[in-house]
């Protein structure tokens, strides 16, 4: 017995000493000086400060990508809830944003609603998707989410295809842009704006999700399961609303998009859609809230960039995506060492 | 009685884990389940703790059967257990992991953890000095920070106690602690085992493997062996009770042969 200790213990000491690589100890020291209020507040607010005055100087096609971008930064994140904080596996989250895009697009389109009011009706039916996906799943074990999300993902295209309501397969044509306090949304820059204040929100919401009684349940939950429940955490209604809260991010972005588009269709919300977010979030280091923004920023720009090369854009994106999960599979983002 | 387990008896297809076992335990005690292995004592832990279903008999747990419960509900109501092999939260730091004990004595939600009001700030120090206090209760409050998967063995056992006691019990279930311990870091264990009862008034019950310790430790014993409870007693009755030297080392005939 005492042998074995010994054994286990050298074991463990090895892995603590594993870590002299230089290149980790740098990114520990910035790790470190960002805990300083100070420093981190101020990149934040130069940072913003750039993105605020982008519109600026650029052109709109640069605008149209950054808006893009700042889309899949806020339903990565709300992916990452599930995925990431929660680790529930979830394949059909393109579905949620087509709650909100359809959910807005109808209102507007076939009931007048102003928009500012689709909103919380959007949030409803996500939430109500949400515990008709979740409730009767997440008791199970995870793969078979991974399994009811997939097939969640293309009953709700089909039936966005198929029913009157949302137009059949040409879907949501026409759909009334809103004003904001008088000023009519109609350029790309406002759109710009509206998904920057998103993303921020989407952001600071994460974070404090993350440090909150909710967030560290669902790190125990995702680290140990019957561990956590022996510690008193209800596992089913954390995973739960997980689910709902990644839902409700998805649904709203999809409202917006829904705006921006002015159209909507079927073919918006495909199984690719929902593994291109799932693809940012694994590539940017799950549950690492700055890495899925990263991400989401990777898997918009990637093919943009490379849109000269044409058809060959994507097997280049997945020839780069197979490298990185072999030799990074913790995702992009660097781990803290303690 | 704390604890009363009333001919509890739990199958598993065929096989008989536990065979209609009743015993009290009683509050403000330290009470051990020996056996020898695979006589089901983990099983029966799991029974108590609500993670295995049993199909027959009751568990009353100060008076209330707590049968058809789940192990979240049941460390709510104030059993709190430790694992045979540690269960802890690898990945996160000491603090976490005895910070997650207090879950259940919390209840900020979605919106208090977007809007941090008042409330939830006090909260929030709540489980942080509680979580202090536990740790410094057994010794690892200097090893706060580090993650739990980098601790020596022994530490690792540290941080699981006072993930226990985090989610503040009133009857602390210990299945095998002394797994893996030294002789100093067992003596360690027998005292702070009647600290635990002594200091915070916590009814401890415990599966042991370590027949010192538990000789030790115990004021009353119960004996199971293939499911069924073969004796209870005090260290000595149980010590020099037949069936039990029996269930252990075997008939004197079958040795023969």
């Amino acid at each position: 017995m005492k042998d074995k200790q010994t054994c286990l213990q050298t074991a463990v000491d090895k892995k603590a000493k594993k870590v002299n690589n230089p290149f980790v100890e740098l990114i520990d020291r910035f790790y470190v000086l960002f805990d300083n209020k100070k420093v981190r507040y101020s990149v934040l607010a130069a940072a913003l400060a750039v993105l605020l005055l982008l519109p600026m100087r650029t052109s709109m096609y640069f605008m149209e990508v950054m808006t893009n971008v700042w889309f899949h930064v806020v339903v990565c994140l709300g992916l990452n809830i599930i995925v990431g904080f929660a680790g529930l596996l979830s394949l059909g989250y393109a579905a949620f944003f087509a709650v909100g895009a359809y959910t807005t697009g109808i209102l507007i389109l076939h009931y007048g609603v102003s928009f500012w009011l689709t909103l919380p009706v959007s949030v409803l039916m996500a939430i109500i998707a949400g515990l008709a996906i979740g409730g009767p799943t997440l008791k199970l074990r995870s793969d078979y989410l991974a399994i009811v999300t997939l097939g969640f993902g293309e009953i709700t295209r089909l039936a966005a295809r198929n029913l009157d309501i949302t137009g059949r397969a040409t879907g949501l044509v026409g759909i009334e842009r809103p004003t904001l306090f008088g000023l009519a949304m109609v350029k790309i820059n406002h759109f710009y704006y509206a998904f920057l204040v998103l993303a921020v929100l989407a952001i600071f919401i994460s974070y404090r999700l993350q440090d909150s009684r909710l967030g560290r349940a669902w790190k125990c939950i995702r680290e140990d399961e019957d561990a956590a429940e022996a510690m008193g955490i209800n596992v089913v209604a954390a995973r739960l609303l997980a689910f709902i809260i990644g839902s409700v991010f998805g649904a709203l972005a999809g409202s917006f998009m829904a705006i921006k588009m002015t159209a909507i269709s079927p073919e918006s919300f495909l199984f690719t859609q929902s593994v291109m977010i799932l693809l940012a979030v694994v590539l940017g280091g799950m549950g690492k809230i700055p890495g899925v923004v990263l991400g989401a920023l990777a898997v918009v720009v990637f093919p943009e960039v490379f849109r000269g090369i044409g058809k060959y854009r994507m097997l280049i994106f997945g020839a780069v995506l197979l490298v990185l999960m072999i030799y990074r599979p913790q995702g992009l983002w660097p781990e803290r060492h303690t | 009685m704390i604890l009363e387990v009333k001919d509890l008896t739990l199958r598993f297809g065929g096989l008989t884990a536990v065979n209609k076992v009743s015993f009290g335990i009683e509050e403000g005690s330290i009470e051990s389940l020996i056996g020898p292995n695979g006589a089901g004592k983990t099983s029966l832990f799991n029974c108590l703790t609500g993670f295995y279903r049993a199909q027959e008999g009751d568990i009353l747990f100060e008076g209330k059967s707590i049968m058809r419960l789940k192990p979240h509900k049941i460390t709510t109501l104030g059993m709190a257990r430790t694992f045979q092999n540690l269960r802890l939260f690898k990945n996160l730091t000491v603090m976490e992991n005895v910070m997650s004990g207090m879950h259940c004595r919390t209840s900020a939600g979605v919106a208090g953890a977007i809007l941090r009001p008042p409330s939830q700030k006090a909260e929030e120090k709540r489980i942080r000095d509680v979580a202090m206090e536990c740790m410094d209760f057994v010794g690892i409050l200097d090893k706060k920070d580090r993650l739990a998967k980098n601790l020596p063995y022994g530490d690792q056992r540290r941080v699981e106690w006072a993930r226990a006691l985090a989610t503040q019990p009133k009857l602390l279930l210990l299945d095998e602690p002394a797994a893996g311990l030294n002789y100093d870091e067992k003596m360690q264990l027998i005292e702070l085992i009647r600290r635990i009862r002594d200091e915070r008034k916590i009814t401890v019950f415990l599966i042991e493997h370590d027949m010192g310790l538990v000789m030790k430790v115990s004021e009353k014993i119960f004996v199971l062996d293939y499911g069924v409870k073969i004796a209870e007693g005090t260290a000595q009755e149980v010590q020099n009770n037949p069936r039990v030297i029996e269930a252990y080392l075997g008939k004197e005939e079958e040795n023969a042969v």
